[in-house]
């Protein structure tokens, strides 16, 4: 495993500062506005509402990337795919705000000694918060890069006690029609499910995500808790997760309930493997205007590789 | 109500309508002006140019049967025109589809019609709008003859076929909904032509000189 020293990496590159400080200044001004009004419009709002919040200092880790400049911060919070708040790319940057992000749990279950649930005050609590800037693909040809905030999902296995049935971990997603609205249509089957053969859980670089651009996550990209999976199709990584369970055989996922012929059970990054409809071979970053060549496990091959030793990765795309 | 525009009021119409058509193309300059494509810029472009050759191609298609439920026949006098924009939209569609997506490299092109179904159902319609396009002159339909030409005319509705399937193709299963629209469009306006020419074709009694309207292969004798 390669593991470089990463260079400080100057804030500025990770995000314009006029956009951090306009939308700053745009946040502040709606909460004088919400203050000065007093009533009327906590309604359905987040009424401990973290958003914007800096989540202090971080470390940095040797995964990060140190060549690739992030996308801007206002690209990665209004485009992206959350079918629960609508089904183009600019719905959830408008419907997520409806998203109570406190209280919030996570009850681990399944193939654990004894069931628990975690409160978010917690398990933000777990481990020291490191800043991972990695590559993000999606399924769909585009791709980012992204420097997101969180702990290694390790740090979950020291507090439950996985039995040795334990073959696979399936993440479960809120579904809850009154604060995400598209619940209410069939687009998939609800509550969006993903899962990891609990080996690639365990893989360092698979992390749950509480932040990104050293803030509190935004809504719309999976507040309060995420997964991110950097060698998989961004599909992979669960949003707003309130359920992790521990289970023996592989589980049927909702990309692969919708479409089975599309969407694989690993769904690893590979430029040689087509999606049914389009190539993979090549991806566009957010922002540029020509393709570039799309690699192998999205870059992380040296790292994960091993993991799918001896496996036909055309048969388990 | 019958409106009859002379020469000169149908020229300002000509002049509204071309200055409309252009607004789409309005909006790609000033986005390319400001910056303000959004956080995936090619796929605005292709989003949008795309979008407004269907939105053309199924305004050239009402044309007909506009005229005839209002019995304005002067839009025909519009309908080159507005099948024309549909082309140079379909042409800026094509244009961003071989320079962004494969930096026009002849044989990444090739290989992608050739290898994704909904890019071949995509160019397949460009290429009947070729002709088309080509035809559209007066001298080219005094040349075809107006038989003739009406006929080759009417691949038109299979490339509407076409465009409906290059948008099916395309979109994932949780956004069905506006390939499902403009199909339900292109269905209504191909069916009113279906019943149209049924009704042409039913042979009226009593008058023996009134003939059912039809089009033939070749010239009866």
């Amino acid at each position: 495993m390669l593991i470089r020293r990463p260079t400080a990496l100057p804030s500025s590159e990770i995000t314009d500062s006029a956009i951090y400080a306009s939308r700053r200044d745009f946040i502040r001004t709606l909460l004088l506005g919400a203050g000065t009004a007093g009533f009327g419009l906590s309604h359905g709002a987040d009424a401990d509402d973290r958003t914007g919040q800096s989540l202090g200092s971080l470390i940095n880790s040797p995964f990060s990337l140190h060549d690739d400049k992030p996308t801007p911060f206002k690209s990665m919070t209004s485009y992206g795919n959350f079918y629960e708040f609508g089904p183009d790319k600019e719905s959830p940057a408008k419907h997520a705000h409806r998203l109570r992000t406190r209280p919030w749990t996570v009850t681990v279950d399944g193939e654990v000694k004894a069931a628990k649930t975690f409160a978010i005050e917690d398990i933000l609590n777990w481990a020291p918060l490191e800043e991972r800037i990695y590559r993000m693909r999606c399924v769909e040809g585009w791709s980012a890069v992204v420097p997101w905030v969180g702990f290694p999902f390790s740090e979950l296995l020291k507090r439950v006690e996985v039995t040795g049935n334990a073959k696979f971990v399936e993440f479960w997603s809120l579904a809850d029609p009154e604060q995400m609205p598209y619940i209410r249509l069939p687009l998939l089957d609800w509550p969006y499910r993903e899962a990891l053969r609990l080996d690639e859980a365990r893989h360092p670089l698979s992390i749950i995500a509480v932040g990104m651009y050293g803030e509190v996550m935004p809504k719309q990209n999976g507040a309060p808790l995420r997964l991110v999976i950097p060698w998989k199709y961004g599909f992979k990584g669960a949003k707003s997760i309130v359920r992790i369970r521990f289970v023996e055989k592989q589980p049927e996922t909702t990309w692969i309930k919708s479409s089975p012929d599309e969407y694989g059970f690993y769904s690893n990054v590979n430029p040689d493997v087509p999606h049914k409809r389009w190539s993979q071979s090549h991806e566009r970053r957010l922002g540029e205007f020509l393709k570039r060549k799309t690699l192998p496990f999205n870059g992380y091959a040296e790292q994960v590789a091993g993991l799918y030793a001896g496996m036909d990765l055309r048969k388990n795309f | 109500m019958s409106f009859n525009p002379d020469a000169r009021q149908l020229g300002l119409i000509k002049i509204a309508v071309f200055i409309v058509c252009l607004l789409p193309l309005g909006r790609l300059l000033w986005a390319a002006y400001s910056d303000d494509f959004g956080p995936n810029p090619v796929e605005f472009v292709q989003r949008w140019t795309g979008s407004w050759t269907f939105n053309l191609l199924l305004i050239t298609l009402c044309v007909t049967p506009l005229r005839t439920i209002t019995q304005w026949h002067w839009l025909l006098r519009l309908r080159r025109m507005l099948g024309l924009f549909c082309f140079f939209y379909a042409c800026l569609h094509f244009l961003s589809f071989i320079g962004f997506d494969h930096a026009f490299v002849l044989e990444d092109i090739a290989k992608d019609i050739y290898k994704r179904p909904f890019v071949s159902a995509g160019f397949a319609a460009f290429i009947l709008l070729i002709p088309l396009a080509a035809t559209s002159s007066n001298w080219a339909i005094r040349k075809l003859g107006g038989r003739k030409w009406q006929e080759l005319h009417r691949s038109i509705y299979l490339t509407g076929i076409l465009a409906t399937i290059h948008y099916f193709w395309l979109v994932k299963a949780t956004a069905l909904l506006w390939p499902l629209a403009y199909s339900v469009a292109l269905a209504v306006l191909l069916g009113w032509r279906i019943r149209e020419r049924r009704r042409k074709a039913i042979p009226v009694p009593r008058f023996q000189s009134a003939k059912p309207l039809k089009f033939f292969k070749q010239k009866p004798d």
